[in-house]
């Protein structure tokens, strides 16, 4: 299937020897090699699926970290980025994991973090895109492109917080749900989840990424791994013995699953399908689809529009232009606004103490008319206590003058008076 | 770079990536693909980690690379070259050489009188070649009365035009909301500038194109019907052209600044050095030696154009199809569009405001949208 656009008089013309532009894509591929490859998992599920030892699993190494608790507060998403190198090949990998998920008690705010990374991610590169002076052929593309969505084996169904989760993620990153810890749940069990859970998702319209079957050469594999999905995975960094080969188990008392027996669990498919055969659709998918989509509603969001195709170009910096201005002259008004507000408080409060103020001069003169009015009827009081002192005093002396007459002339008129009255 | 030879890319390539993947338990026995990949298979103990971990085992991390082989293919390849020079320096014939079928202008107009224009015009055709499986489309722009005329001011200007009208209108699409999902790209890869073979120096026509020309687009400079010099001739040439491009400092393919690497260097020194290339085109088979090989037959002998010891136009071939193309096209993108981009989105810029701090939620610092 041909992609090329053939514009008018465009024609096959066949070649009379050989030219060599077959090498091409060798010298795409090469170029490529040279500048390196990265990808990005995301791994979201709740704490203790198997997330760490899966990746381990996948990429046959051992990534640092420790396992996460339980009591987080809310989610988070801690990244780590590591270079792999295989033959020639270099890849940047980075795996990002959600801590915390699924461990509060409302978790009706868990996919938020979780969303706003994927966004950041874009927004961080339709940032470089747009500047003037870009350098995005170096440009580390920190974007997702898997997210593996790790289902708890209950053996029922998806629970609630899988499904809004996985509802607001379709549109934004290529999701792969897998079964975690799947040696938890026997093979009737399985069939029976896998198809629930298949049909939970379409009831619910979340759209899943599907292995691409335009391709004749990975078409058929990828049909028949479409209908194996969701992979029910088993995480084993263990090497054990047996038979004479040493493979990744792990053993329990009633026997041993092997990781890459692909009678025990889906591992090697979702290896194949993840790594070997789909890894540059998925990237391609991140870039051409999600992060469209995200550009799109952002620049919209913005404010610009695709104009008429008369109009000048760089509508994008006009419409920027008159942004700015509005943006501006909406800043002016709301600065007059505050300031008004501003001097509208200040007279409040400065009538407020003018209120205060003068209650106050009130309650001094009051204060001092009392202590006026006790001060005067102390003065009263002494005044008149003062006259009663006099007034006694002068009774006292005109008592003793009394007195000493009295006893002057009056010893025998005493005397005189008291016979007479005896007699 | 590495220069891959036809062969190669051929076999090997192209065996089945998954069966033969999928079926691996035993990381060990995994055989991988035999001919991009130079190195051999990694025992599970050794793995190379410069700076980040070791992989344990075969993980088929390198896939990847047969996933963009089979993706590349499948959607294809354009490359679009543009040929200029005097008329009679033999263009269209070179251009029939290089992609071996009738591709040239003359080619797709075969009843047109041949007349010299007044004007330098553009002429662009477009034609789809494939080989093994690999599809590219190919447009060839001509341009007819280029340094034709007595006086031949200014016969760069409508060449300088059609180059940056072909980046404005790349530019267009990639500014839109809704973009396409493969923009089509008509920008110019590479433009050979043909020298006549005076075997002097450049003359003040070449000069001036190739100065104007090389900061905005790609020029391979090639010494047309070399078959007039003798060797030493074409060495003295050859020398003084090079002496002359210093002089004036243009910088043709490939450019020095743009080595990426050591090994690019060494090779891109290489090619350089060999700079321009001498070359004879020819559409018409002889027999030489019991072989059919192209050439020009003349009376003192056949002149065999795939013959390095005749002209160097297998040299010129493998620079622009097998090693180089997929950077011309790299180069073209990330240097030549870019630049063209910074000046025009500046130049809308300058009727604005003193650049302002960006605004919360734009992009801070070089961007000034």
């Amino acid at each position: 299937m041909c992609e090329l656009q053939l514009g008018e008089g465009c024609r096959t013309v066949p070649l009379s020897g050989h030219v060599g532009f077959d090498s091409l894509p060798d010298q795409l591929v090469n170029k490529s090699v040279n500048h390196g490859f990265c990808f990005n998992i995301l791994c979201v599920g709740e704490t203790g699926l198997g997330k760490s030892t899966l990746m381990d699993t996948l990429f046959n190494t051992k990534f640092e970290g420790d396992p996460a608790s339980h009591s987080q507060p809310g989610v988070q998403l801690k990244s780590n980025t590591y270079d792999l190198q295989e033959s020639n090949v270099n890849l940047k990998l980075t795996i990002v994991s959600t801590v915390g998920f699924g461990d509060q008690i409302n978790k009706e705010d868990s996919y938020k973090p979780i969303v706003e990374f994927i966004d950041a991610q874009f927004e961080a590169y339709l940032q470089e895109e747009l500047k003037i002076k870009r350098v995005l052929h170096n440009y580390h593309d920190t974007r997702i492109h898997a997210c593996l969505y790790f289902i708890a084996p209950t053996g029922h169904s998806l629970k609630s917080l899988d499904l809004v989760t996985m509802k607001k993620l379709d549109s934004k990153v290529n999701i792969i749900p897998i079964i975690a810890k799947s040696d938890a749940i026997s093979k009737s069990e399985l069939t029976k989840f896998k198809i629930k859970i298949t049909s939970e998702l379409v009831s619910n319209g979340v759209q899943i990424y599907q292995f691409p079957t335009d391709d004749e050469s990975v078409a058929e594999i990828n049909g028949t791994m479409n209908a194996h999905l969701p992979f029910a995975v088993v995480g084993s960094t263990e090497e054990l013995k047996i038979g004479n080969k040493m493979m990744k188990a792990r053993q329990y008392p009633w026997g041993t699953v092997q990781v890459e027996n692909e009678a025990h669990c889906d591992f090697v498919k979702l290896r194949e399908m993840l790594i070997r055969v789909n890894m540059e659709d998925l990237r391609e998918q991140t870039h051409t689809r999600h992060y469209e989509l995200y550009r799109r509603c952002k620049l919209e969001e913005m404010g610009f529009k695709d104009t008429d195709p008369d109009s000048k170009p760089f509508s994008l910096q006009e419409t920027y232009e008159a942004k700015r201005n509005e943006f501006l002259g909406e800043l002016q008004k709301k600065e007059e606004a505050m300031r008004q507000m501003f001097v509208q408080r200040v007279k409040e409060k400065e009538a407020e103490l003018k209120e205060a103020e003068k209650e106050l001069h009130e309650k001094f003169d009051r204060l001092k008319k009392l202590h006026q009015d006790e001060k005067k009827k102390l003065e009263d009081k002494k005044k008149s206590l003062d006259d009663e002192v006099n007034a006694f005093k002068q009774r006292k002396t005109a008592a003793e003058l009394l007195q000493s007459q009295a006893q002057q002339a009056g010893g025998s008129q005493t005397l005189k008076r008291d016979k007479e009255r005896k007699k | 770079m590495v220069a891959m030879a036809p062969g190669d890319a051929a076999d090997g390539g192209w065996a089945a990536v998954t069966p033969e993947h999928g079926s691996s338990l035993e990381p060990e026995e995994c055989s991988m693909e035999p001919s991009a990949m130079p190195e051999e298979e990694m025992p599970p103990s050794v793995a190379p980690s410069p700076a980040g971990c070791q992989l344990f085992g075969y993980v088929g991390i390198e896939a990847v690379l047969d996933q963009m082989k089979i993706k590349t293919m499948k959607t294809g390849f354009e490359f679009n070259i543009m040929v200029v020079g005097q008329s009679g320096l033999g263009k269209s014939t070179m251009v029939n050489t290089l992609f071996k079928s009738k591709v040239s202008r003359k080619a797709s107009q075969p009843s047109q009188e041949e007349r010299i224009p007044k004007t330098v015009q553009l002429q662009s055709v477009t034609h789809v070649i494939e080989e093994k499986g690999v599809k590219m489309k190919l447009t060839v722009t001509d341009t007819p009365g280029f340094g034709d005329q007595i006086n031949n001011e200014n016969c760069w200007d409508p060449i300088i035009k059609y180059i940056n009208e072909q980046y404005e209108r790349y530019l267009r699409e990639e500014i839109l909301i809704t973009r396409k999902r493969k923009i089509p790209d008509t920008r110019v890869h590479g433009c050979v500038y043909f020298i006549p073979p005076t075997g002097h120096w450049l003359r003040p026509l070449d000069l001036e194109f190739m100065r104007r020309l090389s900061k905005i687009v790609n020029v391979v400079p090639v010494i047309a019907k070399a078959d007039t010099l003798t060797l030493e001739e074409r060495a003295e040439f050859k020398q003084q052209i090079q002496a002359d491009l210093k002089t004036h400092a243009i910088s043709v393919y490939p450019q020095e600044d743009f080595d990426q690497d050591p090994d690019d260097r060494v090779l891109n020194d290489r090619i350089r050095e060999k700079i321009p290339f001498a070359v004879v085109g020819a559409d018409q088979e002889h027999q030489v030696n019991g072989k059919r090989v192209l050439g020009r037959k003349t009376k003192w002998g056949i002149i065999e154009v795939e013959n390095p010891a005749h002209c160097e136009f297998p040299l010129l071939r493998d620079l622009l199809i097998r090693s180089h193309l997929q950077d011309l096209k790299d180069i073209t993108h990330n240097v030549h569009y870019e630049s063209y981009r910074v000046r025009r989105l500046n130049e809308s810029n300058r009727p604005a405001l003193s650049p302002l701090n960006g605004l919360p939620g734009k992009a801070e610092g070089s961007s000034d949208l």
